[in-house]
Order: C-alpha cells, then sequence, then structure tokens
C-alpha cells in the first residue's frame, strides 16, 4: 500500500470518527485543527486504525504521534 | 466464532446509506424513534454507534419526540473509563426500543454518588443504576490458602456491594443493576488458582456467586459480564493496553456487545423481551424440503451432522418453549405434508402438541405472521421469526420491521448458538407461571373449540367451573405482579410501568389497595391474571393508578368479577367513589370503553384521548359471571388506617 493509500483510507476513518464528511487531511494536521480532537476521541481513532488496518499500535508510539504525517509512517512502517 | 458475538452476528450488516439515513433524520417530521430504532438495527460498529447516539442526543435536545421508543434514565457509576460506553449503551437501547438516557457522574465517583443522598445520581431520580465496576474495584487482598480469610474478603466485598444497594435504595428507590466480574488472565499458580482459597480466581468465583444469590433474592438485577467475557475469551476481554492507556475496563472490540446486553436487559426490565418463537420448517427445524424430499428423504436423525444441527434446534425451542415462550410455525407447504413429520417421524423432538399455531400455506410469510399475532393476541413485537432463507427473512424485516429476524450463517451447526446470542428472550425474573405460559396459550385453542361446541358463551362460561381468587399484593406474587405490570400492553388502562421496589412499596403502603388475581378453571391454573393498583384521592375517593388484566383470559367476565371485588373493599373502607383513567397508547384500544361497559360515567375526555371515568360505589351492582370466589389475606377493614 503506498502513501496515497493509506491518506484515502485514512480519510475515510476520521470521516467516520468525528463524524464529519468534510475533513480533508493533510500531513501536517495536528489535533488543534479539527474540533472535537480530544484526547478520548484520539483513542477512538486509535482503534480504528488498528482495526482498519490491521495493526497494533503501543501506548507510547500514540502518545508520540505529533502530526498525521507521523501517523502514516508509523502505519507505513507497520503493513 | 467469537466474531458471533464480537460482530454481533444476528443482525443485519450495516448498509451503504446508513451514513445519509443518519444524516437525514434532522429533517425528518414528526416522532423519529422507529427511524432511529431501525437505524439501530444493524450490525453498527463503535464509531456508528457513537454517531447514532449524537443523533439521538440532538434530537433530545431539540425537544423531538422518540415515541414509540420508551423513556428510560439510566445512571451508570464505574471505576473506569465509560465515555465509549455510554455512547453504546444509548445506541443499543433503541434497538431494544428504549430511549436511554444516561446519567453519567464524574470518574470513579461510585461510592460517593451511591451513598450521598444527593449526589448527581440518586438526586436525578434514575429508573436504575448500572454498577458497571470491575474486580479492581473491589477492596480484596489474596489470602493465600486461608480458607477463612478468602471467605471473609468475599463477605467484604460483598458487603461493600450492598452498601452502595442501600445507598441507591435509600437515595432515590432505583432498581440496582449489578455486573458480575470477569475474572483476570493472568494466573499465579496455575490450575490451582481456582481450587486453593484465596487466589484472585477463587475470591472473584466466590463473589460472583454469591452476588447472584443475593441479587435474586433481592429483586436487583444481575448482568453477567462474566459469562459474556467467558464467552469470547478472557484473553480478548481483557486488554491490558487499553486499561494502562485510558482505563477501559475491557476491550473495545466488545463493546457493541456489552451495550446490546445491558441494553437487552433493561428492556427486559420495562417488559419488552419477546414471548413468541414462530419456525420455518424446510432446513430450518429439518435438513431438506419434505414437500421434495418426502419423510425418508429429511435429515433430522442422531448420528448424521446435518441431522444433529436441526435437532439442535429443535431442542433449543423446546427448552424455550419450557421457560414460557410460545412456539408457533410458518411454513410454505401445505398443510398436510407439513404435520407429516411431526406426525410420523420417530426422530422429531418437537410435536404438534408443542406449536400454539401452525400455519402452513402458500400465503407469504408476513401475512402468516400477522396471522399468528392475531391468533395469539399478542403484538407483532412478541415475535422472533426463524428461517434460513434470507429471501424470506429480508421480506418479514421489511413488512413487519417489528418482528425479530436473526441473520443465520450458512451452516445449519450455528443456527441454535446464534439464536441464543441475540438474547431475544432475556429475562429478569423467573415466575412459577413461565413454567406453564406456552401451555396457556394452547388450552386457549381448546376453549375456545369448546366454545363452539356448547353454543352460548354464558352455558360455556359456565361450563369452565373457574374459580377466582383475590389477593390484596404480598411477597409470594411480587415477581409476577411485576412481571404484569411491565409486560401488559392490551388490557391495560394506564400502562403505568413499575418497578420491584416501586411495587413493594404499593405492597407496604396501607393507604394503596391492591389486588392480585388468579383464575383456575377445568383445563388448569391460569396462574395470575389480573392486577389492580387504587391510591387514595380526595377525600373518599380511590383513583384506580392501575387495572390490568391477562388477554389470555379476555371474554370471561373477570373484569366484572374484579370490579365486584373493588366495590366490596371500597365500601368496607369507607370510599364512596371509584374513579378510572384511560390512558390511551397504541396498544390498548381494546379497553377504551372499558370503564363504560363495567357501567362507569364517562366525567371528561382530552384530546389526547384521556378519559376519566367515576362509580358511586354505593347501590354499584355490576354483572357476575358463574364462578368461585376465594378472598384471603386481606386485612380487616377496621383494623385499616382510615383513607
Amino acid at each position: 500500500m503506498n502513501e496515497e493509500e493509506i491518506y484515502a483510507r485514512l480519510a475515510k476513518i476520521f470521516e467516520d470518527v468525528f463524524d464529519e464528511e468534510s475533513i480533508k487531511i493533510t500531513p501536517e494536521m495536528t489535533a488543534k485543527d479539527v474540533d472535537g480532537w480530544d484526547s478520548l476521541t484520539h483513542i477512538r481513532l486509535m482503534l480504528s486504525v488498528e482495526k482498519a488496518f490491521r495493526i497494533k499500535f503501543t501506548a507510547s508510539e500514540i502518545g508520540k504521534l505529533e502530526n498525521v504525517g507521523d501517523l502514516v509512517k508509523l502505519i507505513k512502517a507497520r503493513i | 466464532m467469537k466474531s458471533l458475538y464480537s460482530e454481533l452476528g444476528w443482525l443485519p450488516r450495516v448498509p451503504q446509506e446508513f451514513s445519509s439515513r443518519l444524516k437525514a433524520l434532522p429533517s425528518a417530521d414528526g416522532p423519529v424513534g422507529d427511524q432511529i430504532q431501525a437505524l439501530a438495527s444493524y450490525a453498527l460498529d463503535l464509531n456508528q454507534l457513537t454517531k447514532l447516539a449524537k443523533a439521538i442526543g440532538k434530537a433530545r435536545g431539540e425537544d423531538r419526540s422518540l415515541a414509540p421508543l420508551t423513556p428510560f434514565r439510566l445512571a451508570v457509576l464505574s471505576n473506569s473509563t465509560i465515555d465509549f460506553i455510554v455512547p453504546a449503551l444509548v445506541a443499543s437501547a433503541a434497538r431494544h426500543g428504549i430511549a436511554l438516557e444516561v446519567i453519567q457522574p464524574s470518574y470513579d465517583q461510585v461510592a460517593q454518588e451511591a451513598l450521598t443522598p444527593d449526589s448527581k445520581v440518586n438526586s436525578s431520580k434514575p429508573d436504575a443504576v448500572l454498577f458497571a465496576i470491575d474486580y479492581r474495584a473491589l477492596p480484596l487482598r489474596l489470602t493465600l490458602g486461608d480458607g477463612d480469610a478468602a471467605a471473609a474478603g468475599v463477605q467484604g466485598a460483598i458487603g461493600y456491594l450492598q452498601a452502595l444497594r442501600d445507598g441507591v435504595k435509600a437515595g432515590s428507590n432505583a432498581v440496582c443493576m449489578f455486573q458480575t466480574f470477569a475474572p483476570p488472565v493472568e494466573s499465579l499458580f496455575g490450575s490451582l488458582d481456582r481450587a486453593l482459597p484465596g487466589t484472585l480466581r477463587n475470591l472473584i468465583e466466590g463473589i460472583n456467586r454469591v452476588l447472584a444469590e443475593f441479587v435474586i433474592d433481592s429483586g436487583d438485577v444481575l448482568v453477567d459480564v462474566a459469562a459474556l467475557a467467558e464467552t469470547v475469551g478472557l484473553a480478548d476481554w481483557h486488554n491490558t493496553s487499553l486499561w494502562n492507556l485510558g482505563k477501559f475496563s475491557f476491550s473495545d472490540e466488545f463493546l457493541p456487545l456489552y451495550g446490546d446486553h445491558v441494553a437487552r436487559t433493561v428492556a427486559a426490565i420495562r417488559g419488552k423481551s419477546r414471548k413468541v418463537l414462530i419456525l420455518d420448517l424446510d432446513n430450518t427445524v429439518w435438513g431438506g424440503v419434505i414437500g421434495d424430499d418426502g419423510l425418508e428423504g429429511i435429515q433430522i436423525a442422531q448420528g448424521d451432522a446435518r441431522g444433529e444441527a436441526h435437532l439442535a434446534v429443535q431442542r433449543m425451542a423446546l427448552e424455550l418453549r419450557q421457560r414460557g415462550i410460545v412456539l408457533a410455525v410458518s411454513s410454505k407447504n401445505a398443510d398436510e405434508v407439513a404435520r407429516e413429520p411431526f406426525e410420523k417421524h420417530s426422530e422429531m423432538l418437537l410435536k404438534l402438541d408443542h406449536i400454539a399455531v401452525f400455519q402452513a400455506n402458500w400465503n407469504d410469510k408476513a401475512t402468516n405472521i400477522r396471522a399468528i399475532a392475531e391468533e395469539l393476541s399478542l403484538g407483532l413485537d412478541a415475535m422472533v421469526f426463524l428461517d434460513d432463507n434470507p429471501v424470506e427473512r429480508g421480506l418479514v424485516r421489511k413488512l413487519l420491521p417489528q418482528v425479530a429476524v436473526p441473520e443465520l450463517p450458512e451452516d445449519a451447526a450455528w443456527y441454535a448458538r446464534t439464536l441464543a446470542a441475540a438474547g431475544y428472550f432475556e429475562a429478569i425474573a423467573f415466575a412459577n407461571e413461565d413454567l406453564k405460559r406456552a401451555g396457556f396459550y394452547q388450552d386457549n385453542a381448546k376453549r375456545a373449540s369448546l366454545q363452539k361446541q356448547v353454543g352460548g358463551v354464558d352455558a360455556y362460561l359456565a361450563s369452565l367451573d373457574m374459580t377466582i381468587t383475590f389477593q390484596p399484593f404480598d411477597a409470594t406474587g411480587r415477581a409476577r405482579i411485576v412481571q404484569l405490570i411491565n409486560k401488559s400492553n392490551q388490557y391495560n388502562l394506564t400502562t403505568r410501568r413499575y418497578t420491584d421496589p416501586e411495587v413493594a412499596e404499593a405492597e407496604n403502603d396501607p393507604e394503596v389497595f391492591t389486588l392480585q388475581v388468579r383464575l383456575a378453571d377445568i383445563f388448569g391454573d391460569n396462574g395470575m391474571i389480573s392486577v389492580v393498583i387504587c391510591r387514595p384521592g380526595e377525600s373518599g375517593v380511590w383513583e384506580i393508578d392501575t387495572w390490568l388484566m391477562s388477554c389470555r383470559v379476555l371474554g370471561r367476565k373477570v373484569e366484572h368479577m374484579v370490579l365486584g371485588a373493588m366495590l366490596e373493599h371500597a365500601r368496607a373502607a369507607g370510599v364512596h367513589t371509584l374513579a378510572g383513567t384511560y390512558r390511551p397508547t397504541d396498544r390498548n384500544k381494546l379497553v377504551v370503553d372499558h370503564y363504560g361497559r363495567l357501567g362507569f360515567t364517562k366525567v371528561s375526555e382530552a384530546e389526547s384521548g384521556l378519559t376519566r371515568w367515576e362509580m358511586q360505589v354505593e347501590g354499584a351492582e355490576p354483572e357476575s359471571a358463574p364462578m368461585n370466589v376465594v378472598s384471603q389475606g386481606f386485612t380487616p377493614a377496621k383494623e385499616r388506617v382510615p383513607a
């Protein structure tokens, strides 16, 4: 799966988690940029990503993510 | 097969248009309850449950009616993070016909909330309090090998739970819902953990056992989370990573399952569990097609894998019947062909005697299911329809959305388990009447045929040799009283639902007049069939708060006899007027003229259809019916506190 495909799939997950169809995700995007991206929603997002890509993150990995670009790198390294 | 549970395998998969239908909700006209329930009836995952719960919250915030969903206020007390649980509960409750409002106090405030009379939970007067706590919340320490200390440890934990219960009872008198505790996976010794007193496994097992006994004795409600966790596997249930990350007490994978289990229990408290199992025959009750394969060709034998799968369906149906679930058949077949295996096949466990209504014809199944509901005088929302054929399932779901239709896997070996996993017949208590109920409905068919033979109704009633028994509420009858109050929809004047503690309160209040009525006849004991609660109104007036009757005894003039008993006790208590109310619902049209028929005078009628009626006690002479009357357990009037 290349980066483009990962972004496409992530976009669907963001839509689902934030209940918002118009979300456009970019590598620089952070939690501050999205309404409702609090610590609980962050965990729900991570769980949804784990399920969709059939991968597992550790707690420290989840804590270290700075932006969406980091998340994509992490996914890429796992799949 | 864990996926059957984690993915709610009995529910249809979520359709593509789920999101757009959800988005269209706010612009719909009128009440949105039906649409919300339809959306909830798919196998929703955590994100979808969260979205639906948000939409429900929004509709409520805008004061939209959630009818016909039944409102229920549930407080959740927990030692863990329940922010994912709450939306799962709200959305799953809609699946079971409940408009759930969750009261969620701050994190980890279990004891404070339960024990403080004016806490957030107690002052919000919830219908029920769910103690969603796991073993980490219990005051437990290892007492390895010390039996006495282990027993004391179990008692200590139970004492803690009892104290919480007493706090809630004193503070808000809500129903208490206790969860059993899923034992942790990590063993200390290994197999010895189960045997040795004072290990964690040993202690938790003890606590679960004592808790279950205490709950069944107290009229509280049990949610067997330990069984749920064991069913899907403790190793998957406990997710240490999630606990460390945010104090989530079990894996997110099972949030939809947990939500559905709590929701079906709440629905059971409100009397919404289903009552009838309608079976398809070909490839459901037996393997093969009787019309094509013939008596020798269908697969139903022991020792044949396919046959055993279908026998398991039959066995489950029989066991359900034993606990009071009514069985019916809907099959596309010629009637005599469909009956043949029941009559002649030696391996069949199900016999014609077990089937209350047998519909084998070439009508569509929706028409047949409607006929079955009518014949049993039960609503479509009491029905479960089991059919291997996805086309038939789809048709019934589309035409009769109130009927529960489980999805079934390809392999018949999993049919019985799938039906059980769906939990349609969840019960919170078991009354002796339940053992006999399935038979009642069949006896009614016999009574109806006798009625045809003897001709006149009065002659028929006399030939039944009926005995009616009046008693005030008591502890022995309470479980059945609560059940009737929460289940009766049709012959129910006010449809007021009361919990066990509320009924106990009425039972103990000398100002409140209560009646439990039983009826026996030549076919047997019908058990408790009517319940009345009169509360003191203005001076010398009894307000008939509740009057309901089981539809099994319709047309027997039981209501006339009940009125007679009420008048007699009213007179003795110095009451001069009985005041009755008819509160219309979409199910109780049957009794719109109940008071009129009994000779009450209508005093007012509201636009909603609510009517008020009165009867002067003095000189009232209700029609009586040919039956023996037994009256027992009443305090003589002169000892009663005057109204």
